[in-house]
């Protein structure tokens, strides 16, 4: 049993909060030059250099990427040796968005209740949180900001097993053709397939975590991903005001269903797609 | 790219009505901000016969939520946010006179009904893009609805602001115009 002060959660989030705001990662930010040298339209090559340009100048005087620096989701592995003490888990992951939020100078996008007041809690909590328990004596902390343009253009479709991979393609392209431009191309698209229409769409947020230049473990999968990828950039979106550089990595994550069902998700992430990574 | 063409507010019904889509453009001057929340005080303010903090006639307003501004800037990062889910306000407020709009994505067909009737022009910047449009605001000022914090309606003194004209005043949309050729599905 190993024993860790909650405490310790609040000052790896903070932290994480301003990494994830100011820096994009290297993986997104090497797609983009790529693209930039690959996309065939004036206009788009030109949005991608603003594009680029605004990452360095976010990273080199530490300012957001975007203004909207997101509502935190926050992913906690739980190792099944550690014991917290000094408060409550969830509460000390939502201090530690609050403080790097406030004194970080980020924007705080969080209403506190969606339908009838939206009254701005004015510190970005609460965050999304996802536990789950693993085994070992180690806390890993994923935190992935997400702005609301592109989690908007998000979609599931609930499919049935005779859609097959045909089907599972139209629903994802559907989704993004419905999306356009609204959620500041260059895209990152995660995608959830099977479990249940709840455990589908935790899927395409996970899928978002992992580095777009790593394929997925299973080769039918890892196919597809490529193949989304390739139907998505055909679809003349390009970067905001049309091209060939619509997305810049399609992350596929699957999980066993019911024989009646095939469901699929979709999350679309802009070019700011923001993640942090702690271990306690 | 063509020839940036400049921008000096006030714009008038005049000069938005010469502006074409795909025209690159830089807006210098007084702008306002407003998004959701500021859309729908004023329209409810509106509909109650009231008076607005912002005399919008021939002014831009700007789809816009900062983050704070360190200590020393004048604003904090600052690119357009998503234009359409404004579109349930925006035939209201452009009967204030408003005659330019800077955002990002689609518009309805009844804000395109709304602009051409009144001879307005929107405008698109880079989204995303928000650490290096901020370099051109060189003033954010809150005039109204404070508690609405990133919300709040503001003035902001602009200089050289970059922007893309997406659908002008006579309904061309340069989105459709621009993605077109290199759709090849």
């Amino acid at each position: 049993m190993r024993t860790i002060e909650v405490q310790e959660v609040t000052k790896a989030l903070a932290k994480m909060c301003l990494e994830a705001a100011y820096y994009l990662p290297e993986d997104i930010y090497a797609a983009l030059v790529k693209g930039k040298e690959t996309e065939e339209s004036p206009l788009g090559k030109d949005v991608l250099t603003q594009i680029i340009k605004n990452a360095d100048i976010a990273k080199s005087e530490d300012r957001p990427i975007c203004q909207d620096t997101g509502l935190a989701i926050v992913f906690v592995e739980v190792g099944q040796d550690v014991h917290f003490v000094g408060g409550d888990l969830e509460e000390a992951i939502n201090a530690g968005v609050a403080k790097g939020y406030v004194e970080g100078y980020l924007r705080k996008s969080v209403v506190g209740e969606p339908l009838f007041n939206r009254k701005n809690t004015t510190n970005n909590t609460p965050a999304v949180i996802y536990t789950s328990i693993v085994p070992g004596d180690k806390v890993k902390i994923k935190l992935a900001p997400k702005g609301f343009g592109s989690e908007n253009k998000g979609g599931i479709k609930m499919l049935v097993p005779a859609d097959g991979v045909e089907g599972v393609k139209k629903a994802v392209l559907d989704i993004i053709l419905h999306a356009g431009a609204n959620p500041c191309p260059p895209m990152v698209i995660g995608v959830g397939i099977g479990g249940t229409m709840d455990k589908a769409a935790q899927l395409s947020k996970k899928a978002l975590l992992r580095k777009i230049t790593k394929r997925n473990d299973h080769p039918e999968y890892a196919k597809l991903e490529t193949e989304l990828l390739e139907l998505i950039n055909k679809t003349g979106i390009g970067p905001q005001l049309g091209g060939t550089t619509s997305a810049l990595g399609v992350n596929v994550e699957w999980y066993p269903t019911h024989i009646a069902g095939l469901p699929v998700a979709v999350t679309i992430s802009c070019h700011a797609t923001r993640h942090a990574e702690a271990e306690l | 790219m063509s020839e940036k063409i400049r921008i000096t507010t006030p714009l008038t019904e005049e000069q938005s009505r010469k502006l074409k889509a795909g025209d690159s453009v830089l807006i210098s001057g007084t702008i306002f901000s407003a998004r959701d929340a500021a859309h729908k005080v004023m329209t409810e303010a509106l509909a109650r016969g009231e008076k607005l903090p912002v005399d919008w006639q021939n002014q831009i307003v700007y789809y816009l939520g900062p983050t704070p501004a360190k200590p020393g800037d004048p604003i904090g990062s600052a690119g357009p946010t998503t234009s359409g889910r404004m579109d349930a306000y925006t035939p209201t407020m452009l009967e204030q006179g408003i005659k330019g709009m800077i955002g990002k994505g689609s518009r309805s067909k009844a804000v395109v009904d709304a602009m051409k009737k009144n001879g307005t022009t929107y405008f698109a910047a880079v989204g995303g893009a928000a650490a290096l449009i901020a370099k051109s605001v060189k003033k954010y000022e809150v005039l109204a609805y404070p508690e609405l914090g990133p919300e709040a309606v503001a003035a902001l003194t602009v200089v050289d602001f970059p922007a893309i004209v997406v659908i002008d005043s006579e309904g061309n949309d340069y989105y459709e115009v621009g993605q077109k050729p290199y759709r090849r599905l």
